[in-house]
């Protein structure tokens, strides 16, 4: 009990770490965030035109549209963040560290969380620029940020076991879109529902499906993440 | 090689025995439903594919957590019979419930809970061959398939939770979700066809994963031999 006692604040150390070795890699390239960011704006592009979002369109599809670029550019964030480390054999060299293994997990959890919530910092105001509806709402952007830790905390577990196989990059938004319906569509529920003009008790049921999704796979993902890595 | 298990070849013929007989019960025994006409008896082979799809998918999860635990490659062996198995059986499913919501809705598909929670579990088990597929190392297949089934289990019910806030159309068997849903009622030779399919298709499910677990067993063997060979 004592010795669990004393390991947990270096597991939060150790994952502080593993961001700060994120962002300071990420710092001197930005080859994560930029990528991620160009390709985001490509797909708004690309939505516009497909579904030619006029003002009438647009009040339906605002919140799949935000909600399918997030998920397509997390998904290019968290296939490069994790193929970096493979590559360099810095993932070795991490989990030869004489810290917990779930601190590797969190610590790449929140870096991936960071990229994706930088993207959307960026992806926003310029949506809400082009299509003059107002994003920034304290509700809407809660929910945004509850919907990114559910991706990414399934996500990075899913990203570590995809760069592991032979397939790789190709393998992961196959595995990782079907289980990851859940947090996406409740998102979207959500979202939509408040940027329709709903009372936040009218999507109270998405919004707690939405919670549930992220205890039950952060708690679990957490757990998983060693089986995932060990060699 | 060992012969194949007496029990083996008797669970054999019986699977063939309750199979006609359950056909014989949904298609002459059962009395013609009033509105539906003809049509509604594919629903005894419907509810029976879909149960054992469920339950392989359920027990699929719990062997992989068991491996998991145990390290036991018997128990990953079960686990990939299970899936394999329940997804053929769930593909039925679908394809038999497209084949009666034809005439009954007037459409081969529809988003409803039920349907889309079916053709998502469809596409995770597709994804779990697609993981396996990529990975040599038998050892690590196993951790990897397990860790997959985990959260595949975990996502399904919560895909049918949030989907379930749009609207259904499908008919309830068992539990009533809201007053205002179809609720379909048996009469009493409805219900022994009905319960006698969910039996016999429970017996050729078992039959089935048997077999595959056998399979799967002769496999390994063979990987063995020719290890053996190759040196």
């Amino acid at each position: 009990m004592n010795t669990k006692r004393n390991a947990s604040p270096s597991l939060w150390k150790a994952a502080f770490a593993v961001v700060r070795k994120d962002l300071a890699a990420e710092l001197r390239s930005f080859e994560l965030v930029s990528a991620m960011l160009v390709f985001s704006l490509l797909v708004i592009v690309i939505f516009n035109f497909a579904l030619e979002l006029d003002v009438k369109v647009r009040q339906s599809v605002t919140a799949g549209v935000l909600w399918t670029t997030f998920a397509f550019a997390g998904t290019l964030g968290l296939n490069r963040s994790m193929a970096t480390e493979k590559d360099r054999g810095c993932l070795d060299g991490l989990l030869l560290a004489p810290v917990d293994r779930s601190a590797i997990y969190f610590g790449k959890a929140l870096s991936n969380l960071i990229f994706m919530l930088i993207v959307e910092a960026f992806v926003l105001p310029i949506y809400s620029m082009l299509y003059n509806v107002n994003l920034f709402r304290l509700d809407l952007l809660g929910v945004i940020l509850l919907g990114s830790i559910g991706y990414t905390a399934v996500g990075t577990l899913l990203s570590a076991m995809s760069v592991q196989t032979r397939t790789r990059e190709v393998l992961l938004p196959i595995l990782l879109f079907p289980v990851a319906i859940p947090v996406l569509l409740a998102a979207v529920k959500v979202s939509g529902g408040l940027l329709a003009g709903a009372a936040f008790s009218e999507v109270l049921t998405p919004f707690n499906i939405l919670l549930v999704y992220d205890v039950v796979f952060i708690a679990v993902a957490f757990m998983a993440f060693d089986y995932v890595v060990e060699e | 090689m060992q012969p194949k298990p007496t029990a083996l070849k008797i669970l054999d013929v019986v699977s063939i025995i309750v199979l006609a007989i359950s056909t014989y019960l949904a298609l002459f025994y059962a009395p013609t439903e009033l509105v539906m006409g003809e049509v509604q008896r594919v629903f005894y082979f419907h509810i029976g594919t879909a149960w054992v799809g469920l339950l392989g998918f359920v027990l699929a999860a719990v062997s992989g957590i068991v491996y998991l635990v145990t390290k036991d490659m018997k128990w990953d062996r079960a686990e990939v019979a299970l899936v394999e198995v329940s997804a053929m059986f769930f593909f039925l499913t679908i394809v038999l419930g497209s084949i009666w919501a034809r005439p009954a809705w007037n459409t081969w598909w529809t988003w409803d809970p039920r349907l889309t929670t079916a053709a998502v579990t469809e596409l995770i088990y597709i994804a779990y061959f697609m993981l396996r597929a990529g990975i040599e190392d038998p050892e690590k297949r196993a951790r990897f398939g397990a860790v997959y089934t985990l959260l595949g289990g975990l996502s399904a019910p919560i895909t049918f939770m949030v989907i379930r806030l749009f609207r259904s159309i499908h008919p309830v068997v068992v539990g009533a979700a809201n007053a205002n849903q179809e609720k379909l009622s048996m009469t009493g030779d409805m219900k022994v066809a009905f319960f006698f399919a969910l039996f016999a298709f429970t017996v050729l499910f078992v039959d089935f994963v048997w077999h595959r677990i056998r399979l799967g067993a002769l496999e390994e063997k063979v990987e063995q031999l020719k290890l053996k060979v190759s040196m």
